[in-house]
């Protein structure tokens, strides 16, 4: 196969052409002074100092906040759900799974356009807790609204390491804590949880960096006025025209991503080598 | 106890799938209404679809979304196809090389790829609209068809195309008689998340378009200021495509595997 070597030269050049240069131009748009051409190019650290002023801070605190409870929120309901499934037989698995997954390969616009209507004040919601008897609640244009949101596009990406990992599990495992005395309570907190941490790591990661970079649903669910670190970006180069703040906001969340990243590789391959 | 801790079991389960089909059902009912209101459902009609064929904005965005995505899958699955084949029987600093760079769009937030080509496109002064949208659809669906077919190309027999050759086939018989139909089921799969990612996507063509090409979820997003069960008969359409589509190559299989155990 030998004569095939040469294949990966289109694509050699192409990968450089359309994604190292422009991870270069944003470095580059971070690190320079408004309006400079080539010719007489200034650098500056001024953008990321920028970033540090209140009004940002605050934003980026927002956008931690938020993602830390639709993290929270779906390790909850996802752990749940992929432990449940676990229990069924194979193929029954197989569907279930391939049943939360088929949310995902749909528009998360219109999953999400789909919630302003039901969330809105007489809304299918409210219609439903009106028959309860209780008092339409404002639900748009909330914290609320954006979480509701979140978890449910980002929730299949907790379920399904989870899933796997539990799938994946030696059962013997459960087995001998129960022969040795534990009780159900003991073995899944002491056996089970900890055999799917790697899992919980992958769903944990994954969801936290699609909330922190989404700018759709806190746009269309939470209003104009609801700014995460998405829509600070957004803004910078739809409406402000700030390239070079907006550059430096990217390649912030770029590394803040990238680390993340590292980490959950990093714990995978322990988790492997403790595995084998 | 056991039958209780079933019950619940299913009653989760269903809970759940009702938090994630809610959104999509209602939007199908409300495609029906026959008044405007996203709220009251107040007769079945079909007058939404009928506005969603007579309005020449939204089928132009359709039409842009169908064929950019079509367009993009075709030139992404060959260049992912040739580039994965290629990439084992490359040197090993290269192939570490290619296979870094083409992890970065994956892991890489969207909207930080998106900024990417936009400054890219704008420092080329290419003109912003349908190419560049191509364009920027083919480099973020790409990389998933390499990830999808490349580990095929590792599980093949390296002496596969050798014996081809002894047999008397050129290099380029020897690729497209016996490589590529082995590699056939990473290739469909790498296919369908192309088309799939072309067709849903909506950050990266929102940055990288111009001139008033639309694709739907453009359209939409823009639609979405006002009250308009238009969007909902459209979002109709696309939800059934795609979920019959989805289902139909991945439900068959499960249930071809009959307890064979993978």
């Amino acid at each position: 196969m030998r004569h095939f070597k040469n294949l990966v030269r289109p694509y050699l050049v192409w990968s450089f052409l359309i994604i190292v240069i422009p991870l270069f131009l944003i470095f580059m748009y971070a690190v320079t002074t408004n309006g400079n051409s080539l010719i007489n190019i200034q650098f500056t650290l001024d953008n990321f100092k920028k970033f540090i002023e209140p009004v940002y801070i605050t934003v980026f605190m927002k956008s931690i906040k938020l993602g830390a409870i639709t993290v929270a929120i779906c390790l909850i309901l996802g752990y749940a759900l992929a432990f449940i499934i676990s229990k069924f037989k194979e193929k029954t698995q197989d569907i279930l799974i391939l049943f939360v997954t088929v949310p995902m390969w749909i528009n998360m616009l219109l999953r999400t356009y789909a919630w302003m209507s039901l969330l809105s004040d007489n809304g299918v919601v409210n219609s439903l807790l009106g028959f309860l008897g209780i008092d339409p609640i404002k639900m748009m244009y909330t914290d609320f609204s954006v979480i509701v949101g979140l978890v449910c596009n980002f929730l299949p990406f907790m379920i399904i390491p989870i899933h796997t990992s539990l799938a994946k599990m030696d059962k013997s495992l459960i087995e001998a804590s129960y022969d040795l005395g534990a009780n159900p309570v003991q073995t899944f907190f002491k056996v089970i949880f900890k055999l799917s941490l790697p899992g919980v790591v992958n769903g944990v990661i994954m969801v936290f960096l699609l909330s922190i970079s989404t700018f759709v649903i806190p746009k269309l669910l939470g209003g104009g006025q609801f700014v995460l670190i998405g829509n600070l970006i957004e803004n910078q180069f739809i409406s402000v025209g700030d390239w070079n703040f907006g550059s430096a906001v990217s390649l912030i969340l770029a590394i803040i991503i990238l680390v993340l990243i590292s980490v959950m590789k990093k714990l995978d391959i322990d988790g492997m080598q403790k595995g084998a | 106890m056991k039958k209780t801790g079933k019950a619940f079991s299913i009653l989760y389960i269903f809970l759940c799938f009702a938090f994630f089909y809610l959104p999509i059902l209602v939007t199908i009912i409300f495609s029906f209404n026959s008044s405007k209101s996203l709220t009251h459902f107040s007769g079945f009609s079909m007058r939404w679809y009928k506005a969603l064929l007579e309005n020449s904005e939204i089928m132009s965005a359709v039409y842009v979304s169908v064929s950019i995505a079509v367009i993009s899958t075709v030139i992404s699955t060959f260049l992912g196809t040739l580039t994965a084949i290629g990439l084992s029987r490359s040197r090993h600093i290269l192939r570490e090389w290619i296979l870094n760079v083409n992890n970065i769009p994956i892991m890489n937030p969207e909207i930080v790829t998106a900024i990417g080509l936009m400054i890219l496109f704008s420092s080329m002064k290419i003109e912003k609209g349908y190419l560049t949208m191509l364009l920027a659809h083919i480099a973020f669906s790409t990389p998933y068809v390499i990830t999808s077919v490349y580990p095929k190309v590792r599980a093949l027999d390296p002496n596969l195309a050798n014996a081809a050759m002894d047999l008397g086939a050129t290099p380029a018989q020897a690729l497209w008689k016996v490589i590529i139909p082995v590699l056939k089921p990473g290739i469909y799969a790498g296919m369908l998340l192309a088309f799939t990612m072309s067709f849903d996507d909506f950050v990266i063509s929102y940055f990288v378009t111009g001139n008033g090409v639309m694709n739907i979820s453009i359209i939409v997003y823009n639609m979405t200021k006002r009250t308009n069960p238009t969007i909902n008969a459209l979002s109709t359409i696309v939800i059934l495509v795609i979920f019959i589509t989805i289902l139909v190559v991945k439900l068959v299989p499960i249930l071809n595997k009959r307890g064979k155990k993978v």
